[in-house]
């Protein structure tokens, strides 16, 4: 296995490496003293590690490709996934879910407010998986502005409230309804475009959205957000800032189950079938009598209702918004979220958002190379991985006799 | 007798290109018609228009299904062809590749069934006697079409013919009176090519639908079609009986060429 010309490669690789980093890693100018420092033993470091790391890289890869091989010469419907064992088998699947469920239920008891709170966050940003879920894993439209409708939801409540006084629990149903809202009018723009331009267009929405709150000061309060939005309250109760942290939290668990239920039932439904058809083959799919337009605004609006909810959630978790909160940056965030889970899969998407929002706050200690760590798992995912770290076993209508 | 599709004077410009140049069609109820023509002609476009795919530059496109009232073609969309009773078939297949055989066929069942977001989320005793409903539906167009054995495969792992027989199932799940079938038999074998031509006559007899093809086996259009019309560079050049056409001098110079005096 490791000949003379595997080592040679990883020579090489190691050589170029350290080209690669030598200004970085080798060089420093000291400013104090104004003068040049070398580290050459960085360099020794890169070249060493970059040479066995490239053993390990193409170690993984060729067990992937024998994986795959494999995988090939079985029947594609017999393969057995580990996601698809557990899901199979309720002996497994019913105490799995009972823990987690539990574990959920004693979270925020169990550890500190702090550890509560990026729950929370991490919560909001597994809805917002699951309904962008909607449009790019299920519906195939590459959506880049979504974000735009999590502000829409998240202003709709601080807006109302300021002006109208009006209550959290009527908001929610009222951000959900503004998302769709919004879904709509931006899908009928954009109802014949596909893939890079649909991309484009999105992305422009985002923005606009984000420029419209950032530059109408009459309207929105300009840059400078709406402050004291009020948490969420039960009537009669008066909650401390503790209490009211663990009662989203709990609002949020329900609601992200409330999510799962009923993404999880579109998925195997007639509108279901149809979104998946026309990610499949749009042509086709209007010529089998489904109506483009209908299927691809539903896709947008249902979308959009879980981001206008997870919006209003989000001002009254935070109480303060402003436009910084709504960049690109989040939707980007959003949709890696989804294709780092596994798109279309909504356990994926489940796990995509815990690694992805709590991986950076425990990263934290190494805060100067978060970016650099977060980059290199995405890169090493998509190599080894393409299609989601829980890629989509779809469940599919099975035919299991005639019963008349 | 009305014919059941009429198309008139039918016109579609391509920029300068006039792809398809005043062409007439008309088909009665119960016939198998067959459009053909070298490559290029305009079949596919002639196809792409009455399906609502192209909107035509000039003509007129009616339909009558049995027992039904005359509906103008011109402008609708394609899905609502397929509602009004006119499904079709693609000459480079388009399955849903990563969708199973029934549920590709469930997507051609689409149309014809009534269940909304609410239905979706609820589930309703109406809507899941619908869902079973159209398993048991879908699965008795496969038994038909004879690609019962592959029901619970990915449409992307099924053989070529059929993958073929595949898109005529989908087609028949929308529940039209008419089929368009545009080239069925390209890259079949001969034995697979007599299965289809068996199935085609199966539809018309036993499900009583009627059909219009495009195709290039010559074979299988002289057997199978009651009246064939012939384009050539958009223009219709001649149409009648098998027998009519295959002694049409114009149709044998579209094909052939002509004789040059050097």
């Amino acid at each position: 296995m490791i000949n003379l010309a595997e080592i040679k490669k990883s020579f090489l690789i190691s050589l170029w490496f350290v080209f690669l980093t030598f200004p970085i890693m080798v060089i420093r100018v000291n400013t104090i003293y104004d003068r040049v420092e070398w580290r050459w033993e960085n360099m020794l470091f890169v070249g060493v590690g970059s040479f066995f790391f490239s053993f390990i890289w193409r170690y993984l890869l060729r067990r992937k490709e024998l994986g795959s091989k494999n995988s090939q010469a079985e029947e594609t419907q017999d393969r057995m996934t580990l996601n698809q064992r557990i899901m199979g088998d309720r002996r497994i699947y019913l105490p799995l879910l009972a823990a987690i469920l539990v574990f959920a239920a004693a979270y925020p008891f169990v550890f500190s407010m702090y550890q509560t709170n990026i729950m929370i966050n991490a919560l909001i940003y597994i809805m917002l998986g699951l309904g962008i879920n909607i449009v790019v894993g299920l519906a195939g439209l590459l959506d880049l502005g979504y974000v735009a409708f999590y502000a829409v939801g998240a202003y709709t409540y601080a807006l109302l409230n300021y002006h109208f006084g009006l209550g959290f629990w009527l908001a929610l149903p009222m951000g959900a309804a503004m998302g769709a809202l919004f879904g709509i009018l931006l899908g009928y723009p954009v109802l014949r475009l596909r893939g890079d331009y649909l991309a484009i267009v999105t992305l422009g929405f985002g923005e606009i959205i984000r420029l419209v709150l950032e530059n109408w000061n009459q309207f929105s309060f300009g840059p400078s957000g709406i402050a004291n939005i009020p948490r969420p309250s039960l009537p009669g109760i008066k909650m401390n800032l503790e209490q009211s942290t663990i009662f989203i939290y709990f609002l949020m668990i329900v609601l992200v189950i409330f999510t799962i239920f009923v993404v999880n039932r579109l998925k195997d439904s007639r509108i279901g079938r149809a979104w998946i058809a026309l990610r499949e083959d749009e042509v086709a799919c209007q010529a089998m009598g489904i109506d483009r337009t209908k299927t691809k605004l539903t896709a947008f609006a249902l979308g959009a209702t879980w981001a206008g909810m997870a919006g209003v959630l989000f001002a009254a978790k935070t109480t303060f918004i402003n436009p910084a909160s709504f960049t690109i940056w989040e939707s980007i965030n959003i949709l890696c979220i989804v294709v780092l889970g596994g798109m279309g899969s909504i356990v994926g998407v489940i796990f995509g958002a815990l690694v992805l929002i709590l991986l950076p706050e425990y990263l934290r200690a190494f805060s100067e190379y978060r970016m650099l760590l977060f980059g290199f798992i995405l890169v090493t995912m998509m190599v080894f991985r393409p299609g989601g770290i829980i890629s989509e076993v779809r469940r599919t209508y099975k035919f299991k006799g005639l019963n008349e | 007798m009305n014919p059941i599709l009429e198309v008139n004077q039918l016109t579609m410009d391509f920029g300068g290109l006039r792809a398809l140049d005043s062409v007439d069609l008309d088909i009665m109820e119960g016939e198998i018609v067959a459009l053909i023509g070298p490559n290029g002609a305009g079949k596919t476009t002639f196809f792409n228009c009455i399906t609502g795919i192209y909107p035509p530059t000039g003509g007129e496109m009616i339909i009558q299904p049995p027992g039904k009232a005359k509906i103008r073609l011109n402008g609708l969309k394609p899905n609502k062809v397929t509602e009004a009773g006119m499904a079709r078939t693609f000459q480079n297949i388009r399955l849903f590749p990563t969708m199973t055989v029934l549920e590709n066929v469930m997507v051609g069942r689409h149309c014809r069934l009534k269940s909304g977001i609410a239905g979706a989320v609820f589930r309703p005793p109406s809507t899941r006697q619908e869902e079973k409903q159209v398993v048991q539906d879908s699965y008795h167009i496969l038994e038909k079409i004879g690609i019962e054995e592959f029901v619970n495969d990915y449409a992307m792992n099924l053989p070529y013919g059929a993958q073929r027989r595949l898109e005529i199932a989908r087609a028949m799940a929308t529940e039209p009176f008419m089929l368009l079938l545009d080239e069925p038999a390209a890259g079949m074998n001969p034995r697979e090519t007599e299965a289809l031509d068996e199935l085609i006559l199966k539809l018309r007899q036993e499900e009583s639908k009627s059909i219009l093809l495009i195709e290039h086996d010559m074979k299988l259009v002289m057997s199978l079609s009651d009246r064939i019309f012939v384009v050539d560079y958009g223009k219709k050049i001649a149409q009648g009986t098998p027998e009519e056409i295959k002694n049409n001098p114009a149709v044998i110079k579209a094909y052939l060429g002509e004789e040059i005096d050097a």
